[in-house]
């Protein structure tokens, strides 16, 4: 990174430095990637959102660590060890709780605490076994997106294809079932195969993002412009629209910073996504308050309390 | 027996297991409470925070302790005032943590960066991350264990009102309990030993050192004081394991071993649960943990 800061830093003509970032094929192909992972994360962030499902995106996230460490060790591509570890450890979470009605929710919340810190020793132990640098570590947790290849980021994009088809056919009934399980398990939807695909679908796409902003800041593109959009629109369609938007400028934005500056690029992806979500929440309040002076019901009607009561603790 | 072998063999033994033992008594008792509050998610908090501080105090120069316990505290009192409204919204707490994350990666950065002609390097920010109990030195050891071993007994000397002030807060406002002082008291205390927590297992990992041995506990005993003694025997008995096994095993990092061990324990408490279940037919377990907890 320095010495490409110091190679290309930015000139005062906006425009030849952006062709100048993109006469590299590495910076293309960071672009490519970070495209496809901001509109996938995007998408299904919203749902993830909407159903309350933030720690298990966490914990997901924090599982592809191990996933790609034990494939780096065992010699074998990290992307496929980011997919393997996310999709497992979605199947165990999808396979475990709710078993048993009225578990206290503490407990719950013991389990998920000690399976992420596993996750993370696991991570530490290959990473150990591999005896490798130790930048390797700093990028799995923290991300780089320098080095994106040509196949990864065709796998890339194929995952994100797929994952949003199946999400294209299952979106109405797992809005249904988000909103109000109760009642949409009366009308014959199968709310329990909808919350089993959907953490696959969770699982995918955690270990896409965390190929980017790496496994601790998963958050950054999968809950922040998600979690913007909710806070200035409740109309589903507008909300993904406006989620996939924000994603893609932050990631855009933070690529193009981070290249001329010798700072990591998480640290960008994580701050201008947070610069977001504070910027929509403070318009949503300003919202509210001229609405409450005016008294007139309108479509921006808060968003924050919709899933509570939906979704099984 | 084979412990008191291998603390006689080398000094940075000693310390380890010294530091180890004070620091897996303190977060035994701690996590017990976190548990039983079902505030979990301050611990997961609290490790952002912990791995932000630190590399924030090495980047500016200063000792790494410094912003270690300054960070866990002040985070941890900003929570107990947050805590007064009532479970703010898990997609706020994920986004900012994310962000203090990314700060903390800016920090790692700055620190490599700046320092790399005296002898800085990325070994900081992984012993942050996933702890180095081994690297610890004597004088380094010893104030572990004093500060732990503080911890330790303001738990216990808390105990009861504490205990009674997590499980049912209305009521023990009621029988005069200062609720409120000992909810600010709980969180100095749990970034307190988060502090001390990372420097043994890591900023990552001392979420499963407060969760498991706790939520084990808690799975085998319903009574929440003998639950408190059991979990702090927990953590103990996982911390020398731990430490064992890296010792035998030089490839398997010390943390590892010690979550290892932690995370098997509390899978036996739910395999036992399984059997008990199939044997009569009931889950005595959860059922009197239900009548406990259920608010």
């Amino acid at each position: 990174m320095h010495a490409l800061a110091v190679l290309a830093g930015p000139g005062l003509d906006p425009v030849a430095d952006v062709r100048r970032m993109l006469a590299l094929h590495f910076m293309v192909n960071a672009f490519r990637a970070g495209t496809v992972v901001a509109v996938l994360a995007a998408v299904v962030g919203w749902h993830m959102v909407l159903r309350r499902q933030s720690f298990a995106g966490h914990t997901l996230a924090v599982v592809s660590f191990p996933g790609a460490a034990a494939a780096i060790w065992l010699g074998v591509s990290a992307t496929a060890g980011y997919f393997a570890g996310s999709v497992a450890a979605a199947l165990v979470i999808a396979l475990v709780p709710r078993s048993s009605s009225g578990r206290p929710r503490s407990q719950e919340s013991a389990v998920i605490g000690t399976v992420q810190a596993f996750a993370l020793a696991c991570g530490a132990l290959f990473v150990s076994l591999y005896g490798g640098f130790l930048d390797s570590i700093t990028g799995l947790l923290f991300g780089s997106f320098l080095g994106v290849s040509d196949g990864q980021v065709v796998t890339l994009a194929v995952v994100a294809l797929v994952v949003l088809g199946v999400l294209a056919v299952v979106g109405r009934p797992l809005l249904f079932a988000t909103v109000d399980g109760p009642v949409a398990d009366a009308r014959g939807v199968p709310t329990r195969a909808l919350s089993v695909v959907f953490l696959l679908v969770l699982g995918c796409t955690a270990a896409e993002v965390s190929q980017i902003t790496g496994a601790l800041l998963v958050f950054a593109l999968l809950v922040m412009p998600a979690a913007a959009a909710q806070q200035l629109t409740a109309r589903p369609v507008l909300g993904l629209a406006l989620a996939v938007a924000l994603g893609l400028v932050v990631v855009w934005v933070s690529l193009a910073v981070a290249f001329y500056s010798p700072w990591p690029v998480g640290f960008f992806v994580s701050s201008f996504g947070f610069a977001v979500y504070v910027g929509a929440a403070a318009i949503r309040v300003a919202v509210r308050r001229r609405q409450r002076r005016v008294a007139a019901p309108a479509d921006l009607a808060p968003v924050g309390g919709h899933g509570t009561a939906a979704v099984p603790a | 027996m084979s412990a008191a072998f291998f603390v006689l063999a080398h000094p940075f033994l000693e310390s380890a297991f010294a530091a180890g033992t004070a620091i897996a008594l303190a977060a035994g008792l701690m996590g017990s409470v976190v548990v039983l509050r079902g505030q979990v998610f301050a611990g997961d908090a609290l490790s952002h925070v912990a791995f932000t501080g630190a590399l924030a105090a090495l980047a500016l120069g200063v000792d790494l302790r410094l912003g270690l316990y300054g960070g866990c505290v002040a985070f941890g009192l900003l929570l107990a005032l947050l805590g007064r409204r009532s479970a703010a919204d898990d997609t706020v707490i994920g986004s900012a943590f994310a962000w203090v994350l990314g700060l903390g990666a800016l920090f790692l950065s700055l620190f490599t960066t700046s320092s790399s002609g005296t002898g800085g390097d990325g070994t900081a920010g992984v012993n942050v991350l996933f702890g180095s109990i081994l690297g610890l030195t004597g004088g380094q050891a010893l104030a572990d264990t004093v500060v732990a071993l503080a911890v330790a007994s303001a738990v216990v000397a808390l105990g009861r009102p504490l205990l009674f002030a997590s499980l049912d807060p209305a009521v023990a406002a009621s029988r005069g309990v200062p609720v409120r002082a000992l909810s600010y008291g709980f969180y100095v205390l749990l970034g307190v030993t988060a502090g001390v927590a990372t420097q043994a297992v890591g900023a990552l990992l001392l979420l499963g050192l407060l969760a498991a041995p706790a939520g084990a506990a808690q799975r085998l005993c319903a009574r929440p004081v003998a639950a408190l003694w059991l979990s702090a025997a927990i953590a103990v008995g996982a911390m020398w394991a731990g430490l064992s096994i890296a010792y035998v095993v030089p490839v398997v990092p010390p943390s590892f071993g010690i979550l290892a061990v932690a995370t098997a324990v509390y899978l036996a408490t739910f395999a036992r649960a399984a059997v008990t279940r199939r044997l009569d037919g009931t889950d005595t377990t959860a059922d009197a943990r239900d009548l406990v907890v259920a608010p």
